[in-house]
This record gives structure tokens, sequence and C-alpha cells, in this order.
């Protein structure tokens, strides 16, 4: 009997603690900085996407919800000719952010991503792709890869040799 | 003439603001039990959430109110009706204020303790009446429930009767000018409202119609305006609990400075916070649980309840 007074004054002194409930539209939870929400594709710090369409994210997605195309541009540059990732697949794991070699795929904290029609929620490269670096600033795959692009050559880059020719029988 | 037309027109007045209060205290419910578990209630539509009851009221109207076609059709629309008809009946001897009230029986606690007994018919109707077994099990069991908690319901009444010398309730206000009942009777309230919990068929008492036992009871085959007046029902019964409450152990309308009606009001919406506190923080008796309590404790504490009354009023008497 004495522990059901006890109860009832315990549960009425949480008239005074305050409700936990926050209210969504008008005020929205925090979200941390690496909340595994929306994915985007970055750009380098030169302005250039960084996917090099290496299909490394298709292949580490549990759900098979990435697809991609690589091609060519004419300097030898690989990008993706379409880049398309179905939302209502996606289970937002972070593999694919984890499998990038370039920081291209990134996932960002946000989620409000409600539609109407099923077919909207698969996103076109054009809706993923972002005009900034994304969370890792300064990072140029092509400044630490030894490939050879539009104003790079082979064995420019800081940490590179140049190459060797194995012809020659000069040391 | 006019006492007719008067008589007349307290009786509609009345009808009217128990049934707002019936409707609104489904909003009062819903608000408190989120308080006391930190979160809103509903406080979207309208101001405060309270159009929430217009909301749920067009919900329940549109819903189909389908009689099953095994079940008996008479006794299956009549059942809801019942405990609504008993206890409006009820609100009838309760002393509001002084000047306002429909009449004043002198039995008016014997006509309580009847139109409460009604109220079971209503409860064994609609589980008989369904034609489901399960609606059976859950009507038997919330009837035998409401039996056996009514014998010390009225044995703990017994006890206020007997230091008020009347039955009639005005009577039993009026003579606690002095002393409110709760404090010699202190036994007594604490058995009547728990009784009065377990009438009303209130956590932790709902075993019979909980959603989650025996798959809603004795009204799984209500839908509709049929269930709504079950669920109205059940408000008043709250309602009207906490009004004998008050009235009976707590002085009715009596004290200092505000107006006896402002009294009546605070103390019986009091009990209805304590209604919904106790929905809120206990968890539900098993039936076992439930009438072992009520046979082997309550029984015998309201005999002992009575006979302790009885004899000091007596050794009083014989002074």
């Amino acid at each position: 009997m004495i522990s059901i007074i006890r109860t009832l004054w315990r549960v009425f002194l949480h008239t005074f603690s305050g409700r936990v409930t926050v209210q969504y539209p008008d005020e929205k939870p925090y979200l941390a900085p690496r909340y595994r929400g929306r994915i985007v594709l970055s750009r380098d710090p030169d302005g250039e996407e960084r996917c090099v369409a290496c299909y490394l994210c298709a292949v580490a997605c549990p759900v098979d919800c990435i697809a991609l195309q690589a091609t060519e541009d004419e300097y030898g540059r690989r990008y993706p000719e379409f880049f398309r990732i179905n939302f209502s697949r996606c289970i937002f794991c972070g593999f694919c952010e984890e499998a990038c070699p370039t920081y291209a795929i990134q996932l960002t904290p946000d989620v409000e991503m409600g539609e109407y029609q099923r077919p909207n929620l698969v996103y076109e490269k054009k809706h993923l792709l972002i005009n900034g670096p994304g969370k890792y600033s300064g990072y140029n795959f092509y400044r630490v890869a030894g490939l050879a692009i539009k104003g790079k050559g082979k064995g420019t880059n800081e940490n590179e040799d140049s190459p060797v020719d194995v012809r020659s029988l000069l040391p | 003439m006019s006492e007719i037309a008067r008589s007349l027109v307290t009786i509609v007045v009345q009808l009217g603001v128990l049934l707002t209060m019936a409707s609104l205290l489904i909003w009062v419910e819903r608000r408190l039990l989120a308080l006391w578990q930190d979160r809103y209630g509903p406080n979207r539509v309208g101001p405060f959430g309270l159009l929430q009851v217009v909301a749920d009221m067009v919900k329940i109207f549109f819903k189909e109110d389908w009689v099953p076609p095994f079940a008996d059709k008479g006794v299956f629309i009549l059942a809801p009706a019942i405990v609504f008809v008993t206890v409006l009946a009820s609100f009838a001897v309760i002393p509001i204020a002084p000047g306002i009230g429909v009449t004043d029986l002198n039995v008016g606690l014997l006509f309580f303790l009847a139109m409460s007994s009604m109220g079971t018919y209503s409860v064994v109707l609609a589980g008989w009446a369904s034609d489901n077994k399960y609606s059976l099990l859950g009507g038997l069991r919330a009837s035998a429930q409401m039996l056996s908690y009514e014998v010390f319901m009225g044995l703990s009444l017994m006890g206020v009767v007997v230091q008020a010398g009347s039955f009639s309730l005005r009577d039993i206000v009026e003579a606690q000018r002095n002393l409110w009942f709760c404090v010699p009777q202190f036994v007594g309230f604490i058995i009547f409202f728990i009784a009065g919990i377990a009438e009303t068929h209130r956590l932790p008492f709902d075993l019979p119609e909980a959603e989650s036992e025996l798959i809603a009871g004795f009204h799984s085959e209500y839908s509709g305006m049929k269930f709504g007046l079950f669920f109205v029902g059940e408000y008043l019964g709250i309602a009207l609990i906490s009004a004998l409450t008050a009235s009976l152990f707590f002085g009715g309308w009596l004290g200092p400075f505000l107006p006896p009606l402002a009294w009546f009001l605070i103390k019986m919406f009091f009990f209805i916070g304590i209604f919904v506190l106790l929905r809120a923080a206990l968890p539900r008796l098993r039936y076992d649980q439930l009438m072992s309590f009520g046979w082997k404790v309550m029984l015998p504490l309201s005999l002992l309840n009575l006979v302790v009354t009885g004899g000091i009023v007596l050794m009083r008497t014989q002074r």
C-alpha cells in the first residue's frame, strides 16, 4: 500500500519535470555533423567533381541501391555518365562513404526527404551533386594519385617520382 | 406551475452541462495523462487541442454503425444505453449547491446504489448479446468485478449514514459543517473510492475492457456511436464517483471564501484528477488479484469500519 502511495506521488512530481517532446515542424531535433542522412556527391576544391566512377560504392552497398556508368573526358579523367541512388532502398548505413577512395560520396545530416510519389525518390546525379567539398575540404584525389589528367602530367605531384624509362640502360 | 418550469430548466441545464463535461473530460484526461508522462497531449487541433474532442466526435459519427448479424439486435442496441441512463439518473440526486440540484430524495444514497447496481446489467448484456466467446468472458468478468465491489461500496457508505443519521445526500452534506467525514470515516473513504474505481472499471481495475486483454473484452463487437456511448458513460461514471466522494466525504459545497458551486467543482475536479493520476501511475490488476483483494481485504475492512462507527455513535448517544 505504501509503495502505491509512493508511486502516485512520484508520478505526480512529473508535473514539474518538463516535457521531452520536440514539437517537430516548429522545433527541429539536433543532428550531429556525422549523422548519416541524405547522400551527396561532392566536388574538389578546384570545382571539378570528385567521383571517379570506380564502382566501389555500388559494390559496397548492402541493398544495391546505387547505379552508375563510367566514362572518360578527352583528357583521360574518369567521371560517371549517370549516377543514380534509389532512396526508397537506401538504408543510410554509410558503407558507400567508407568505400569511396576520393571522398566523393558523403552522408549529410539532412533527413527531410519525404515525397508523395515513389519514383521521385530515385535521385539522379543532378540531384546529388553539390558545389562544395562537403565534409572533407582541401582533399583533391588527383593531387596525391599518379594519373595524368588535364593540367597535370605524370610525375608532377609532390611526393611522386617521375616516370622511369624502362628501355634505357642509364641509372 | 413555475415549480415545474424551474425543475425542467434545472434538468435540461444539468443534462447539457453533464454531456459537455463528459466530452471535455476526454480532453482533460488526455492532456493530464500526457503531463504525467512527460509529453504533450493533443495540442494541434484548435487552441490547446480543445477541438480534438470535436474531431473525435466527428470520427465516431462517421464510423459504420454495424450490428453483428449473429447478435441479439434489441439487447445489443440497448446495452450501451443502460449505463448511460443509470449514471445520468444518479446525477439527479447529487447536491451541487444549496439552491442547485434536480431533487433531494430522502433515500438519495440508496437510489445511487440501486442505479449503480443496474449499471452492471449493461456490461453483462453487452457481453451476452455480442454472441462472441471473448465478449462473453469479458462481460462475465466485468459483471463479477462490479458485483463484488458494490457489496462493500454500500457497506462503506453505511458508516457515513450512521454518522449523518440520514440517507438524503443534502442532509449528509449539511452534517459536515463542523468536520468533513473524511476524518472520522477515513477507512470508509478509502474503501468507497477504491470501490468506485472498480465500478467504473478504470485502471487499475480495468481488466474487462483493456484493449490488450481478451480482445477488448465486452465491447469488442461495438463500433461507432454505441462504442461512443460506452466511452462517454464511463467518463460520466468517473464524474459521478468524484462528485459523490466530494459530497459524502469532503463536505460537498462547504468552504470558506468562494461560492458553494465553485467549491463543489473544485473538489469534483480534484477527484477526477486523482482518477487520471491512478491511470497514469499504476499497473493493471490481474483478475484473481482483483477478486481476492475485494473479498479478502476490502470486505472485512468495511465491516469493521461499520461496526466501530456504529459502536462509537451508540456510545455517544447513550451518554
